[in-house]
C-alpha cells in the first residue's frame, strides 16, 4: 500500500533536510497553497477530505478549523495574533508514533504548520513538545532555520503578503499538558490546569487570541491533501473513515514497532504487520489506542480499525498505537498499572479525580496483593459511574475510567476470583489492623 | 544570587517568543536546571526576578511539572519507564536490579553522588520497552545485563 506520512522517513530516522525534502516534493504544496487556495479553501478541502484529528478525540480537523473566526474581510478587526499550536506532548501511555514523524520528516511538519496556520490565518505557531524528546527539539530546530532561511517562513512569504513565525516550546512534563486546554495554560507559563469549554480555543485561546490546537500526525496528513486532493485522500482509507494512520503495536507482540496503514484495516491483520502476538502465546487483551481506551479483546479481531469501526465495539481508536496482553498478563496488574499513572497525573483541579483515582488505585492494588474485600468491584463500578464523562473538568478521569470499565466487562470473574473466601484471614476482625486502610 | 550572563541572556531569549514574556516561567526554570543540575530557592527566586513574576508564581510552576528538580540530584539522573508497555515487559525487574546495584530507593542519590534514580512516564520508547532515559539518552530493550554496561558509560 501506498506511504503516505512515512515516506521519506529512513530505518535509522535521519531526516531529508531542506535540499532533499524539496527534491521529493516537499514544499510544493504549500506554494500551491499559497498561490491557488484562499484560507477558507484549504480549510473546505481538509473538511472534504473528512481527516479526523490522530491525537486521540478524533474530532474532524477541517470543522475545527472553520471555527475560527475570518479577518480577510475585515482586517482592522484582526487580534494582535492568531494561533497555530501543536500538540508533541504525546505522554499516553502506549503511544510512540508522532515522535516518529519528529525525528524522521520534521520538514514534512514544518510544511504542514505552514499550510494549516495559513488555512486558519495563524501569525504564530509552536509545537508544544514534550520534555523528554529532545532529540525531536534538535531536528525540529535545525528544520525550522534551514525553512526561514530559504524563505518558508518570516515575513510576506513567496510573495504572498502571509507572515508566519513558528517557535518550540519544551513541555516541563506532566500527563494532562496534551489536554488541549490544559497545553494553552502551560504555553502561558502556569500551571497545566483544563479551563472551562466554552469559550473554545478558536474563541479564545492562547492569551485569549484565537487559536486551534492539532496533532503532529492530524496535521502532517495535510501537505498531501492539497497534493493529491480530498477523493484520494478518502479513498486511502478501506472502511468508513479516509486516510492512513501510523499504527503501533508494543507489549506482547513479535515485533513491537510503527506502521502506516490504511484507515479500516483489520485488527488482526494490523497485529499480522507486527508478526501476532509473541511467539507461542495468544492474545489476552489489547488497548487499542493508548493508555485511555477501552481494552477489546480476541473476540475483535474482525474489527475494521477507524473512527467507526472501534467506537462500534464499545473501545475508541485513540492514537491507535496498540498495546498487547497475552493470556500470561493478570489484568489485575495491567489496570492497577494504568490507574497508578492517572492517579499520579490527575492535575488535582477536581475533586472526583483527585481522590477517586487514588481510592481506585488503593483497591486494585489490595486485589493484586490479595487482599481485596467483598463489595471491591461494586466499588470500582461506582467509580466507572462517578468519573464518567461528564462528571469532571476534562476528559482525564473518564479516560482513566476506559479501561477499568472495560476490564470489569470482559474480566469480572478474573477480578472478583481475587477476593479471598475466608475474609478472617485479612485481619477484619481488628479493624485497627484493617489493610484497605493501610 | 545572582544567575550568569549566559543563563540570564537563554531567559530573556525565551522571553521574547511569547506574547507575554511571562509564558517564559516554566523554560527558565528548564534553563537554571540545565545550567545547575536542579532548581534551589536562591535559584528559583533570582529566575522569577528576570522573567518578572513573583518567586509564587514560580514556585507554583516549579511544584507542577516532573521535570523540575527542586532537591539536588546526582551527575546522572536514570528514569525508568514504569508504564503499560513497560510493565508488560518486565520493568518491574529492572528497577529492582536499579535500586539493588545502585543501594538506593526511587528519589534517591547514590553516596558517591554518580546517580539518582526516578521513575518517569511512558517515554515514547515503548516498542523497546522496558526503557529508561539517562540524562537526554534513550535506552531500550533492558535486561540486567544490559543494564550493567549501560551504567559504566556515566562514570
Ligand atoms: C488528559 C488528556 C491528554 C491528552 N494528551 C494528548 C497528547 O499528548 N497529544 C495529543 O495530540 N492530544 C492529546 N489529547 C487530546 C487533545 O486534548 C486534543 O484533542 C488534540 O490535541 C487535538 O488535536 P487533533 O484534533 O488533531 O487530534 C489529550 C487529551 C486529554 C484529555
Ligand atoms: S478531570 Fe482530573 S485532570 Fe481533568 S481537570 Fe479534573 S482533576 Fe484535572
Ligand atoms: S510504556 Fe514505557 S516507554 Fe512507553
Amino acid at each position: 500500500m501506498e506511504k503516505v506520512l512515512t515516506k521519506n522517513i529512513r530505518d535509522n530516522r535521519e531526516p531529508m533536510w531542506i535540499a532533499e525534502y524539496e527534491k521529493a516534493g516537499g514544499y510544493e504544496a504549500f506554494k500551491k497553497a499559497l498561490q491557488e487556495f484562499k484560507p477558507t479553501e484549504v480549510a473546505d478541502l481538509v473538511k472534504s477530505a473528512g481527516l479526523r484529528g490522530r491525537g486521540g478525540a478524533g474530532f474532524p480537523t477541517g470543522v475545527k478549523w472553520s471555527f475560527m473566526p475570518r479577518f480577510e474581510e475585515r482586517p482592522e478587526q484582526r487580534p494582535a495574533h492568531v494561533y497555530l499550536v501543536v500538540n508533541a506532548d504525546e505522554m499516553e501511555p502506549g503511544t510512540f508514533k508522532d515522535r516518529l514523524l519528529m525525528e524522521g520528516d520534521p520538514h514534512q511538519l514544518i510544511e504542514a504548520m505552514a499550510i494549516a496556520s495559513y488555512a486558519i490565518g495563524a501569525d504564530i505557531a509552536y509545537v508544544f513538545i514534550r520534555g523528554e524528546y529532545t532529540e525531536c527539539q534538535r531536528k525540529l530546530q535545525r528544520a525550522i532555520d534551514e525553512a526561514a532561511e530559504k524563505g518558508y517562513l518570516g515575513e510576506d512569504i513567496l510573495g504572498s503578503g502571509f507572515n508566519l513565525k513558528m517557535h518550540l516550546h519544551m513541555s516541563a512534563g506532566r500527563y494532562i499538558c496534551g489536554e488541549e486546554s490544559a497545553l494553552l495554560s502551560a504555553l502561558e507559563g502556569r500551571r497545566a490546569v483544563p479551563r472551562h469549554k466554552p469559550p473554545f480555543p478558536a474563541a479564545s485561546g492562547l492569551f485569549g487570541q484565537p487559536t486551534t490546537v492539532n496533532n503532529v500526525e492530524t496535521i502532517c496528513n495535510v501537505p498531501h491533501i492539497i497534493n493529491h486532493g480530498a477523493d484520494w485522500y478518502k479513498g486511502l482509507g478501506l472502511h468508513k473513515d479516509g486516510g492512513t494512520k501510523i499504527f503501533g503495536a508494543s507489549g506482547h507482540i513479535s515485533r513491537p514497532g510503527l506502521v502506516e496503514l490504511p484507515l479500516g484495516t483489520k485488527l488482526s491483520d494490523v497485529l499480522d504487520h507486527f508478526g501476532g502476538v509473541r511467539h507461542g502465546h495468544r492474545l489476552k487483551a489489547l488497548l487499542p489506542g493508548g493508555g485511555s481506551t477501552p481494552l477489546l479483546t480476541d473476540e475483535h479481531l474482525n474489527t475494521p480499525m477507524d473512527y467507526e469501526g472501534v467506537g462500534a465495539v464499545g473501545s475508541r481508536l485513540g492514537t491507535a498505537t496498540m498495546v498487547v496482553m497475552d493470556e500470561t498478563t493478570p489484568i489485575v496488574g495491567v489496570l492497577k498499572n494504568l490507574e497508578h499513572f492517572y492517579a499520579q497525573e490527575s492535575c488535582g483541579w477536581c475533586t472526583p479525580c483527585r481522590d477517586g483515582l487514588p481510592w481506585v488505585e488503593r483497591i486494585l492494588t489490595n486485589l493484586e496483593a490479595g487482599h481485596g474485600h467483598p463489595g471491591d468491584i461494586e466499588l470500582l463500578d461506582l467509580h466507572v459511574k462517578l468519573l464518567g464523562p461528564g462528571k469532571t473538568f476534562c476528559a482525564h478521569a473518564p479516560g482513566a475510567m476506559g479501561p477499568l470499565e472495560s476490564g470489569l466487562k470482559y474480566f469480572r470473574d478474573e477480578l472478583a476470583a481475587l477476593i479471598p473466601d475466608d475474609q478472617d484471614t485479612l485481619g477484619l476482625t481488628q479493624p485497627a489492623n484493617a489493610v484497605s486502610n493501610s | 544570587m545572582k544567575l550568569s550572563e549566559t543563563e540570564i541572556a537563554a531567559i530573556r531569549h525565551e522571553m521574547t517568543l511569547y506574547e507575554d514574556p511571562g509564558a517564559a516561567t516554566i523554560e527558565a526554570l528548564k534553563i537554571v536546571q540545565e545550567h545547575r543540575g536542579w532548581v534551589s530557592d536562591e535559584a528559583l527566586e533570582a529566575a522569577a526576578a528576570v522573567v518578572g513574576v513573583t518567586p509564587t508564581q514560580m514556585e507554583a510552576v516549579a511544584t507542577f511539572y516532573n521535570l523540575i528538580f527542586r532537591q539536588p540530584v546526582g551527575r546522572h539522573v536514570i528514569m525508568i519507564c514504569d508504564s503499560i508497555s513497560c510493565y508488560l515487559t518486565g520493568y518491574e525487574e529492572i528497577s529492582a536490579y536499579l535500586k539493588k546495584i545502585l543501594g538506593v530507593e526511587f528519589g534517591q542519590t547514590t553516596a558517591d553522588n554518580r546517580f539518582t534514580l526516578l521513575p518517569i512516564v511512558c517515554l515514547g520508547n515503548c516498542d523497546n520497552g522496558p526503557a529508561m532515559r539517562i540524562n537526554t539518552d534513550y535506552h531500550g530493550r533492558l535486561t540486567p545485563e544490559k543494564v550493567d554496561a549501560i551504567l559504566a558509560e556515566y562514570p
